[in-house]
């Protein structure tokens, strides 16, 4: 028997909630509907087990929906969230989206707008959305099955692909892979650069019928190659971990890090504290990594009084020397260094694209 | 089904705006952030703005300007004498109509 979607509906107003939940019990894939009065029993529930998709309101007492967001996107990243809300406030609705929330939904107020309501939702059951990894668009394929779909089919298009602040093209004419572009690499080396990215999201845009062909390898070989490059990846993946502080080999993560213009070092802080740092070119690293964790404990705390939704990224700028520090929960902080010349935004915006490649 | 929208609620704690002077303390010294934003809040900001020069550059990676940055939220701070100016800035979704 297939399993049933799990919703988690959080609202303070007991009424709207018995409303909703005999409303969506009734939608067509028949979901388990919970429901929850308050911010802080909702995140227990979302602990002691696993939701589909979680619809929230945004105005209640104590744990606003902001706040309840903000900590439900950085535990639950593969949650999906709708916001249902009465507030119509544009700077609410760019706090939601900026807090990652899938879709931002006024309290509907006719049949008309329930009926949209309640489509949206099956629509959103109706796909896979536990799975994990895959380009958003088309869940549960694989950069791979989406290149091989576009040729087997001998479109024309141009995929353009994204993962955080990295983005990618990739031309396909007739069902041939004619030419990509991705950060600083173009042609071959930019599909290869494209394919090493595990998720992200995709559009198909129209095809551009002047674009010169500088891929002529076949769309099969291009594909073999970068299995095989991920493969090669994923043995030194595997290989025993560098001691501490030690500085990049040739065949560290690092490598392609420090590959971008204009970086002087990189410093990678797992988030265990016993497990050892990784360097490249960087000097007190020690010194460093605790002075990187105990920075971004205290901007965290920061934002989280201020409810600023999660850290993103922090950048200084010195006279001697520019640095970015970025964290993920999983894999620990990023720390960069720039050179001084740099101008701020591209300081910014390059620190986005080390963090976006060491993420992936 | 027409009553689905009520109003008897809280409101959403709005995020703070604005340009605030701090001195070498983290007091604040100047501030055009709107009254009704917690004075606490501003400060418990300088404070760690401070902090945070202090921070880096004990650590040998000295600072003139801090850029912090939120998923709905911006902090931008420069270094003044020993004290900060900073600048606050909720994120606003820029939305580019294609004609």
């Amino acid at each position: 028997m297939e399993a049933r979607h799990k919703l988690l509906l959080l609202d303070d107003d007991e009424q709207m909630l018995e409303m909703y939940q005999v409303l969506l019990r009734e939608l067509p894939s028949h979901p388990e509907v919970t429901v929850s009065n308050s911010g802080a029993r909702a995140i227990a529930l979302l602990e002691s087990e696993p939701f589909t998709l979680l619809i929230t309101d945004l105005r209640m007492p104590k744990m606003d929906g902001l706040q309840v967001l903000a900590i439900v996107r950085r535990k639950y990243p593969n949650l999906r969230i709708i916001v249902l809300t009465g507030v119509l406030d544009e700077e609410y609705r760019s706090r939601a989206y900026a807090l990652g929330v899938d879709l931002f939904w006024h309290k509907p107020a006719s049949n008309e707008e329930f009926t949209l309501f309640k489509d949206c939702i099956e629509s959103f059951l109706g796909r896979d959305v536990a799975g994990e990894g895959g380009f958003r668009g088309m869940q549960s394929k694989s950069l791979v099955d989406l290149i091989q779909l576009e040729c087997l089919s001998q479109s024309s298009s141009v995929l353009r692909i994204t993962q955080g602040a990295l983005e990618g093209k990739i031309w396909i004419k007739d069902g041939e892979v004619i030419d990509a572009a991705a950060a600083d690499f173009k042609g071959e080396d930019a599909f290869k650069e494209i394919m090493s990215w595990k998720s992200g999201n995709f559009e198909i845009l129209p095809t551009e019928p002047d674009r010169a062909r500088t891929i002529t390898n076949s769309y099969q070989g291009l594909l073999l190659d970068s299995v095989q490059a991920m493969d090669e990846w994923q043995g030194q993946q595997n290989a025993p971990a560098p001691t501490e502080g030690s500085p990049a080999s040739a065949n560290s993560g690092l490598m392609p890090l420090a590959k971008f213009d204009g970086v002087e070092f990189i410093l990678t802080v797992p988030q265990d504290e016993k497990a050892p740092c990784e360097s490249w070119a960087k000097d007190n690293v020690q010194q460093t990594a605790a002075w990187a964790r105990e920075f971004q404990k205290r901007l965290r705390e920061l934002g989280e009084k201020i409810g600023a939704g999660g850290l993103t990224q922090v950048c200084g700028f010195g006279m001697q020397r520019h640095w970015g520090l970025a964290g993920d929960d999983k894999k620990g902080l990023l720390c960069a260094g720039f050179r001084c010349a740099m101008p701020k935004e591209k300081v910014d915006q390059t620190m986005k694209q080390v963090f976006a490649k060491w993420v992936s | 089904m027409g009553i689905l929208i009520k109003n008897s609620k809280a409101e959403v704690k709005r995020l703070p705006t604005g340009t605030f002077t701090v001195d070498s303390q983290g007091q604040v010294i100047s501030s055009t952030v709107p009254q009704g934003v917690s004075p606490t809040l501003i400060n418990e900001i300088g404070r760690q703005v401070v902090a945070s020069f202090g921070a880096a550059r004990e650590a040998g990676m000295g600072i003139s300007e801090l850029a912090v940055q939120y998923a709905a939220f911006r902090i931008v701070a420069r270094e003044m004498r020993g004290g900060a100016i900073i600048f606050l800035s909720p994120k606003v979704l820029q939305l580019v109509s294609r004609s």
